[in-house]
């Protein structure tokens, strides 16, 4: 599924004072396959960009395609987007409304028509991929731990397979271990199955480590859109975005500065020490 | 500051006849002592019981067994929960669902008003709270305005103008740009520095618990550490076992070190790193 944003704005409010301009002509090509980062500044637009990837937002003024199918079309099924771009909100609470976990986690697949025993097999699948005990499957999601409600939330997206996968902050308030098991698994779902991600993200470490393109919003814009190699060589207008690069990067810096001939598009602790060990 | 003293406290679910479902044990038997004008981490795998035990510091929760005195008072006891709130406030995660005002000023006048102070009282509280956090300036603003960063140091100003002993962030940058987050982890030192506020900093972004005095490692509602930044994470191993990692300077350096590499086996920051390797090339042993 190819998505193309051509010259969309959004405004949020339009015509009172609280008139906001939250994405102001942004056009971007998202073929099938890619693993993309989406990052910037807080109030840049990541979430209300991702909001239009599944239709729950519709611009103010630009198009977007599916699969070269306008939004604005008559026959264009949101029914059948729905069904194909899965979108994990960025506050879990926004997400989770039924009486148990199990129950959550079901919603989508029964509500896309899967079979009893398909949407059974995939809630569990998708739950034990974020590592949410068997213990909890009967709990309601208001009675979970913040990092849980989370892994809940991922996992009824999971569930429903879709092709491509929109991840807005999944990590945020996840343990260290969680946070690297959760972007494996991603990882890995994106590999075998060949589908689409976007992931949004405030830690620079975790988007450099997972994706192979990045783009970079500030005030409602696209600044960057370039492979994390290029946008992590600009520290400084990263930095007056309100970004940064990954501390890896920043200390070989320093290191490269004192003289020491390493290379700067360092981002892991791996690769870090792969350099050093040389 | 603040005490517990073998605290338990259990979740109970039950069903829709009041048959109890399941039990979860999240304090279980927490005994430690914070001193006024510590700056303490809590760190912690997901539902291991850390904002569990934020609420029992502000009296939200009170423990079933044991207790838990904050500032001498004692949290089980209702004539001292008004006074325990206006000592303990709490910072959380999302920005915007703390913000409830029209004006900055008025989001951070709503605590003390609804505390009951005075007019004249007020404005001046207001405006010391906003000058602590760097935001004065935006008074009159609409806090929609603001960036994730600002909001979070709005909900500070709006926890300082009740004039707290302690402070306690549960996750109050997990949703912020890394300019924000470097702001709210700023703030909270400062306040701690400059006007002796105990600070509770809960986060799972290991390197902001490094500026800490103390670290708290939580782990099924117990305390299974406690000490300085330096003692919890020159032990790699066992963080490892509480979901934890250590920070990846310092991770970097543990391995190197293991490898044979001149490094030593512990580096706090960047800092401590880059003073290792000046060292080690006087030593002869880089080049
Ligand atoms: N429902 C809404 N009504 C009005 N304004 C909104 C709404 N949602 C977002 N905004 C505004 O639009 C702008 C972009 O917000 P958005 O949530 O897309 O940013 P973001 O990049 O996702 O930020 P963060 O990193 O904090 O999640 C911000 O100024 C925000 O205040
Ligand atoms: N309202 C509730 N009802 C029942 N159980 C709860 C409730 N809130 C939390 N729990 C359970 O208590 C345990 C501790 O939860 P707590 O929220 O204190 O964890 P935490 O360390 O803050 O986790 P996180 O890092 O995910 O925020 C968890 O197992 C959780 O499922
Ligand atoms: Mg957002
Ligand atoms: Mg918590």
């Amino acid at each position: 599924m190819s998505i193309i944003l051509d010259h969309v704005s959004h405004i949020y409010n339009p015509g009172t004072t609280f008139e906001k301009r939250a994405l102001d002509d942004i056009s971007l090509v998202i073929p099938d396959g890619e693993f993309i980062g989406l990052i910037g500044h807080t109030g840049s637009g990541k979430s209300t960009l991702i909001q239009h990837l599944n239709g729950l937002l519709k611009p103010s003024s630009g198009n977007i395609f599916f699969n070269g199918q306008s939004i604005f079309d008559n026959d264009f099924k949101m029914k059948d987007l729905r069904r194909e771009v899965g979108l994990v909100f960025q506050y879990p609470e926004y997400q989770l409304f039924e009486v148990s976990v199990i129950k959550d986690v079901l919603f989508g697949p029964n509500n896309l028509g899967m079979k009893t025993l398909d949407a059974e097999v995939a809630a569990y699948a998708a739950l034990k991929s974020v590592g949410i005990d068997e213990s909890l499957l009967d709990v309601s999601p208001l009675d979970l731990s913040g990092g849980q409600k989370r892994r809940v939330a991922i996992a009824g997206v999971l569930a429903m397979k879709p092709k491509v996968l929109v991840l807005d902050e999944p990590a945020a308030g996840l343990d260290p271990l969680g946070r690297r098991e959760i972007l494996d698994t991603i990882a890995n779902i994106r590999k075998e199955q060949n589908i689409t991600v976007i992931l949004v993200s405030h830690s620079m470490e975790d988007v450099a480590q997972y994706v192979e393109r990045i783009i970079v919003m500030n005030k409602g814009k696209i600044a960057m859109d370039d492979t994390p190699q290029e946008v992590y060589s600009h520290d400084e207008e990263l930095q007056a975005m309100g970004l940064d690069i990954p501390e890896i990067t920043r200390l070989f810096l320093r290191l490269k500065k004192e003289g020491y001939r390493l290379p700067t598009d360092v981002f892991t602790v791996d690769q870090a020490y792969e350099a050093m060990m040389k | 500051m603040i005490r517990f003293e073998n605290a338990v406290f259990e979740y109970i679910r039950r069903d829709d006849e009041g048959n109890v479902e399941g039990i979860t044990r999240a304090l279980d038997d927490v005994s430690v002592h914070i001193k006024r004008g510590e700056f303490v981490a809590v760190l912690g795998a997901n539902g291991s019981g850390k904002s569990t035990f934020a609420k029992h510091i502000n009296g939200l929760l009170v423990p079933e067994e044991g207790k838990v005195f904050v500032g001498g008072l004692d949290t089980s006891d209702d004539n001292n929960l008004l006074k325990i709130r206006q000592m303990a406030g709490m910072v959380f995660q999302n920005p915007d669902n703390q913000i409830i005002a029209q004006t900055v000023e008025e989001d951070v006048a709503f605590g003390p008003e609804n505390m009951g102070v005075p007019t004249d009282e007020m404005q001046q509280r207001v405006d010391e709270a906003l000058e602590k956090v760097g935001l004065i300036a935006e008074k009159d603003n609409s806090p929609n305005r603001l960036s994730g960063g600002q909001k979070q140091r709005v909900a500070i100003a709006g926890v300082l103008a009740m004039k707290p002993e302690c402070i306690i962030f549960d996750e109050s940058t997990a949703m912020l740009d890394p300019a924000g987050r470097k702001e709210v982890i700023a703030t909270a030192h400062e306040l701690n520095k400059n006007n002796n506020i105990t600070v509770i900093l809960i986060t799972h972004y290991m390197n902001e618990a490094m500026g800490a005095d103390r670290i708290l490692v939580m782990d099924h509602g117990k305390i299974v550490m406690d000490g300085t930044p330096r003692q919890i994470f020159s032990k790699p191993e066992e963080i490892r076992k509480y979901k934890l990692e250590v920070p990846e300077i310092t991770e970097l350096a543990y391995r190197l070190h293991k490898a044979g590499a001149p490094m030593p086996a512990f580096v706090l920051d960047e800092d401590e790193f880059m003073e290792a390797i000046r060292s080690a090339k006087a030593a002869g042993a880089l080049s």
